[in-house]
């Protein structure tokens, strides 16, 4: 079935997700969709599995204009998607997951439908037992799983968002093998990744969104430097950037071992030094959050040690690691770090209330002089609000500032996950001044970020994140847009695999700079 | 005491246990679909009284019944509509009108009180009712009776075997998973909480025209067995045939006290009427172990083969509610 | 995206919250109409039983103390985010232990006013022991603390009754109107003989909410159950402590619930009856849910409620109506407010999302 999506356009609030995207995919091919965090590709493929409305264009399928309002009109025109995390039903049996939702008799004949599932199974190599039950299923059998069903189903179409993350190598390569069979049998084939290397190995065609729009495609044979440029945008001038003079090691890990349910992290040796900053690259779902949150002893190890400065903390409490000096900032400002309902001024008044040894013991709060006090640290980082606001009813850029007005004074550590994520051009800058001060002062800062200008203007060092796979602590200042890209893409990584026994002992020696 | 009276006994146990099993069945296809309705205590004592009451009127005892099931249906879809439509807590509502409900059936059911009534009489099945043992255990009941047996087949029949309890299954565990296989969820959950509180609207009627006919207010003994019902369906982890089992382990416990209450009479009459209930919700406790964060760390403390067996074993007893009972869903 | 301006809000919660009392009132006046009684000969015998006579109106204030201490409680739980359905069950435990203590000291020469002391001192320490007990269950157990609490309700009241039937029975034959009254001496003094309001209990319910109020507003403690009833997570990252102040909030709430078994044990009942607690502790709920979870109303609604529940006392006398009406007023008033909460944030809501 050929798709057209013409001139698709969707808005969230202040955000252009989609700006008239156009494109044609054929049937009995393969079409990449490339793209940053944030670019688009969710909120598209979101519109053409019926799960959103696009505000304006339409949607054609073999030439005729289709009203797709929703997951169940999607279904009945062919239209099949596998999501990220894909949508089954964990307790259930793979047969009773399969049946869930399709049309047919009363009582499903549950023998037939054993039998098809064991025949295309067979086809495509799966291994997949139909009566055992799906919290069983590793990720990549639920894919498997999930693409069986579509099939059985009678998809014409199918959409495979970011089906790469956390499934192993010779899953993905069943996969793809799958998948290009599914093609040369006369399926449409929309595969969305920010993996390059996965991009060229299986798609005909790619295209490249960046910011709501479609700034460009290629047809194989890919040429990866100008798909990096396209995804990525130009080199910017590299701003001036203030030596810091690094001091004792803040924080470090030794061969630490970390466990999600989509990856994990092996032997992680690291360190930071007080007054360095150290950018953690790579897509969303790679391992920087889960990561990030072992530094703050938000997260358990599975096995290795986590140490500030000599004292070893892998055992201890995140609150262990606040009254050490650590300070952790979620990405979602309201919902993990702000208590909507209480006022800046109430805000405050918490986070003074459990700092150090010298905390109030008051019984009471002084409401004046908490207004005061919330009004003089409005003032100091310029929020756009009043002491008895609600935390809610500030803009994202101000919750951030009021996050970072939150912290003490003297601290370590700041992790920080996504600092600026959805700021403009000033507060970004007012942010990383304020965050800049207190390295100067002497504490140590480690970032995630999807921006890839960000990490390479503010970080000394960067650290990349693929798969669960780490880089050894890059120069900042020695690598560019496009490498950088590169390796959050999966490519390039082979360099580091001899180079990665020399940085481990050069980690352990306590040296800085690679 | 002789097998005749045993089984006697018994075959009241099963009758008396019929209730609960209407009602426990239907909360669980209730929250099944992800919707908690806690109005049941209320909900029963209201349905019992409207059911007498309309019986009374009609002389009929099937309009009572049917009198019986929609208010329950009623209650239930204003349940319903506070946590579907307007998202409002679905234990605050729910709270409120078991308190309403029942302040209401004794309300209106006062003019009614100890006024003698239409009863449902026993329906022995020819033939069956000589089955030496079973004959008296089983087919010597009324209607509503063999209503309850058939009901456990049937709701386990509808929610293992046919498409749409599949999809019922998926409501609860992943909304937006049965969303994206094209269920309506608002609706369904509407549909499932109505008859859900629909069922459980004959377990009322079933109690004041046939167990202890009559209505007779605060001292109906009725109160509290709406509180019993919403522990039986977790304890008999929300599928049909576990929670009759709980039903009749319930009643049973109840007959016991009254048989004990022979043999042992320095104990207060009250505690032994009294104890099964603490009895059933302190199972929760261990029916609920294996949900609790600190048995899933110490297990992932064990190595691999004991860790293996504990697991089985914790997952052979535990009940795991439906994923996503008692949160909203948002299509977004 | 910017919140209308604080007083605009405000203002239409409370248009909604009227509205929903004015339309409980009318349905309640419909459920009379339909059962054919006078509605208004109901309303009016109803305020001739509570506030009628000093004797009536005594009995209001002395119904009025275990609600307003029970919702006192019940403030603190809310605002930490618990459904405490086991507080009837905590009033139990502190009448069983402020009996229990009464008992021992009963014959002694302990001096009066130091034997009622100690008696709503144990009272406090039984509720609160009862209430972390479903605190243990909720953050040990994994157990719901809706279904703990019902459990240990059901645990409370075949204690209680086992207590006055077995071994603290009446000598003689055990009944069903509790156990041996209290050495006169220790009963809490009342404001006349034929009157069972004690001024020290009302103003120790008085203490009560006035303490709460400026425990949850004015209190770093406060501010902290705040934080961890709206946003455990966030409360986390911000340091708190968040099991801690759970189990902190039972304890307080359960206190409070036990406190007010021991005021009904030495000043209304003056000995152990099997239904202590009658009720108290879901009308306190309620209470606390019309009044939004905030202290500032909950005296005076909790004295409404309490009116209600001793006005209705008379109804079947004077109108054969049953007394049940109280609740029936007090839950639907509780419903519709609900309701129009929910109606409120779904008009306002789309209203929001179209000016935007």
């Amino acid at each position: 079935m050929q798709i057209e999506l013409r001139d698709i356009h969707k808005t969230f609030g202040p955000v252009h997700a989609n700006a008239g995207i156009s494109l044609i995919v054929e049937s009995a091919s393969i079409l990449g969709i490339l793209g940053e965090n944030g670019a688009g590709k969710s909120t598209l493929m979101k519109i053409l599995s019926g799960f959103q409305d696009p505000d304006q264009g339409s949607i054609l399928l073999d030439g005729k204009a289709e009203a797709i309002r929703s997951p169940a009109d999607a279904i009945r025109l062919g239209i099949g998607m596998l999501h990220q995390d894909p949508l089954d039903f964990p307790p259930l049996k793979l047969v009773d997951d399969v049946i869930l939702g399709s049309p047919g008799p009363l009582r499903p004949d549950r023998r037939k439908t054993v039998l098809q599932m064991r025949e295309l199974s067979g086809r495509f190599g799966f291994d997949l037992e139909p009566d055992s039950y799906v919290d069983t299923l590793t990720v990549g059998e639920r894919q498997q799983l999930e693409i069986l069903r579509l099939l059985w189903m009678g998809a014409r179409v199918l959409i495979l968002d970011e089906p790469t993350t956390g499934i192993s190598l010779p899953q993905k390569e069943k996969l793809f093998a799958t998948i290009k069979k599914l093609a040369s049998e006369g399926m449409t084939v929309l595969f969305v990744s920010h993996k390059l290397e996965d991009v060229q190995a299986l798609c005909d065609r790619a295209v490249v969104l960046r910011q709501g729009v479609l700034v460009g495609g290629q047809e194989k044979p890919f040429d990866t430097k100008a798909l990096v440029g396209l995804m990525f945008g130009k080199e910017l001038p590299k701003s001036e950037r203030a030596k810091v003079e690094a001091g004792a090691t803040v924080l470090s890990t030794r061969n630490l071992c970390l466990d999600s349910i989509r990856l994990q992290i092996q032997g992680l040796d690291f360190s930071v030094c007080s007054g360095e900053t150290i950018g953690l690259a790579g897509m969303e779902g790679s391992g920087q959050a889960l990561f990030l949150s072992a530094c703050a002893g938000l997260e358990r190890a599975v096995s290795g040690c986590v140490s500030l400065g000599e004292r070893d903390m892998t055992r201890s409490s995140h609150h262990d690691f606040k009254r050490r000096g650590v300070a952790y900032l979620p990405a979602a400002r309201l919902e993990d770090g702000l208590v909507p309902g209480l006022s800046l001024s109430d805000h405050f008044v918490l986070a003074e209330g459990s700092r150090g040894p010298g905390a109030s013991r008051a019984l009471f709060i002084d409401r004046k002089k908490a207004a005061e006090r919330a009004a003089a640290r409005i003032a100091s980082y310029n929020i756009k609000g009043r002491p008895e606001s609600p935390v809610e009813s500030l803009s994202g850029g101000n919750q951030q500032r009021a996050l970072l007005a939150l912290l003490r004074e003297e601290l370590l550590l700041i992790l920080v996950e996504h600092p600026t994520r959805g700021l403009d051009i000033e507060s970004t800058a007012y942010i990383w001044g304020k965050l800049k001060e207190r390295c100067a002062k002497g504490a140590a800062i480690v970032f995630i970020s999807s921006d890839l200008d960000e990490i390479l203007q503010y970080s000394d060092r960067v650290l990349v994140f693929f798969s669960g796979r780490v880089s050894p602590p890059l120069d900042a200042e020695s690598f560019g847009v496009e490498e950088l890209g590169r390796l959050i893409g999966g490519s390039g990584w082979e360099r580091f695999d001899t180079a990665e026994t020399q940085h481990s002992s050069q980690a352990e020696r306590g040296a800085v700079h690679a | 005491m002789t097998t005749g009276m045993l089984l006697i006994g018994l075959a009241g146990v099963l009758a008396s246990a019929g209730p609960l099993v209407f009602a426990a069945i239907g909360e669980a296809i209730t929250e099944r679909a992800g919707i908690t309705n806690l109005s049941m205590n209320g909900l029963i004592l209201l349905s019992a009284m409207g059911g007498f009451a309309t019986a009374l009127a009609t002389k009929s005892v099937v309009m009572g019944f049917l009198a019986g099931a929609a208010i329950g249906g009623a209650v239930s879809a204003i349940v319903a509509f506070s946590s579907i439509t307007l998202k409002q807590s679905q234990v605050a509502v729910g709270f409120v009108l078991a308190l309403l409900c029942r302040d209401l059936s004794y309300f209106l059911g006062n003019p009614i009180m100890g006024m003698p009534g239409p009863r449902l009489s026993i329906a022995p099945i020819p033939g069956l009712r000589d089955i030496p043992m079973l004959g008296v255990l089983f087919f010597r009941q009324d209607v509503m009776t063999y209503a309850s047996f058939a009901l456990i087949a049937a709701a386990g029949l509808y929610i293992n075997k046919t498409r749409p309890g599949l999809v019922l299954r998926g409501l609860g565990e992943k909304p937006a998973a049965a969303y994206a296989r094209g269920a309506n969820v608002s609706r369904l959950r509407y549909f499932y909480t109505i008859a859900g509180g629909a069922l459980a609207g004959l377990a009322g009627p079933m109690y004041s025209l046939s167990i202890k006919a009559g209505w007779k207010g605060t001292i109906t003994g009725l109160d509290g067995m709406g509180w019993i019902a919403l522990a039986i369906t977790i304890f008999g982890g929300w599928s049909p045939f576990k929670v009759a089992l709980g039903a009749y382990l319930f009643a049973f416990l109840q007959w016991l006290g009254l048989v004990l209450q022979s043999a042992w009479p320095s104990v207060p009459s009250q505690v032994l009427q009294v104890a099964p209930f603490p009895l059933m919700i302190l199972t929760l406790l261990f029916v609920n172990m294996g949900n609790a964060e600190w048995v899933e760390t110490s297990l992932a403390k064990l190595p691999e083969k004991p860790r293996r067996v504990v697991a089985k074993a914790l997952r052979a007893i535990n009940v795991k509610p439906p994923a996503a009972l008692g949160t909203p869903f948002e299509k977004d | 995206m910017l919140r209308h301006s604080m007083p605009s809000s405000r203002g239409t919660k409370a248009l909604f919250q009227f509205g929903a009392v004015i339309l409980a009132l009318v349905l309640a006046t419909l459920v009379l109409i339909a059962t054919g009684a006078p509605p208004f000969a109901a309303y009016g015998s109803i305020v001739k039983g509570a506030v009628g006579s000093w004797g009536v109106a005594s009995d209001t204030v002395v119904a009025w103390v275990p609600l307003l201490l029970v919702t006192a409680g019940l403030l603190v739980t809310f605002t930490v985010g618990l459904w405490n359905i086991g507080i009837e069950g905590q009033i139990t435990l502190g009448a069983i232990f402020a009996t229990w203590a009464l008992r021992s000291l009963d014959g002694g020469q302990v001096d009066p006013g130091l034997a009622i002391t100690i008696a709503f001192a144990a009272g406090m320490a039984g509720g609160a022991l009862w209430a972390m007990l479903v605190g243990a269950l909720k953050t040990f157990g994994g157990v719901n603390e809706i279904f703990g609490g019902l459990g240990l309700n059901y645990v409370a009241t075949a204690l209680n009754i086992w207590l006055i039937f077995g071994p603290w029975k009446r000598p003689g034959i055990a009944s069903m109107s509790g156990t041996l009254p209290f050495d006169k001496a220790y009963w809490l003094p009342t404001v006349n003989e034929q009157s069972r309001l004690a001024p020290v209990a009302l103003i120790v319910a008085i203490v009560a909410i006035v303490l709460i109020f400026l425990l949850i507003q004015g209190t770093y403690f406060g501010l902290k159950l705040k934080a961890v009833g709206k946003n455990p997570k966030a409360a986390f990252l911000l340091g708190i402590p968040t099991w801690q102040y759970l189990m902190a909030s039972f304890a307080i709430c359960g206190a409070l619930a036990g406190l007010a078994g021991a005021v009904q044990v030495t000043a209304v009942y003056h000995r152990l009856i099997p239904s202590i607690s009658s009720g108290y502790g879901y009308l306190g709920l309620m209470v606390a849910m019309l009044v939004g979870y905030s202290a500032v109303w909950a005296a005076p609604v909790a004295l409404f409620f309490a009116a209600l529940n001793v006005g209705a006392i008379q109804l079947p006398i004077t109108l054969k109506l049953d007394s049940s009406l109280s609740g029936v007023i007090q839950g639907t008033l509780v419903l519709f407010v609900i309701l129009a909460e929910g109606l409120r944030g779904r008009i306002m809501g789309k209203k929001g999302r179209a000016g935007s």
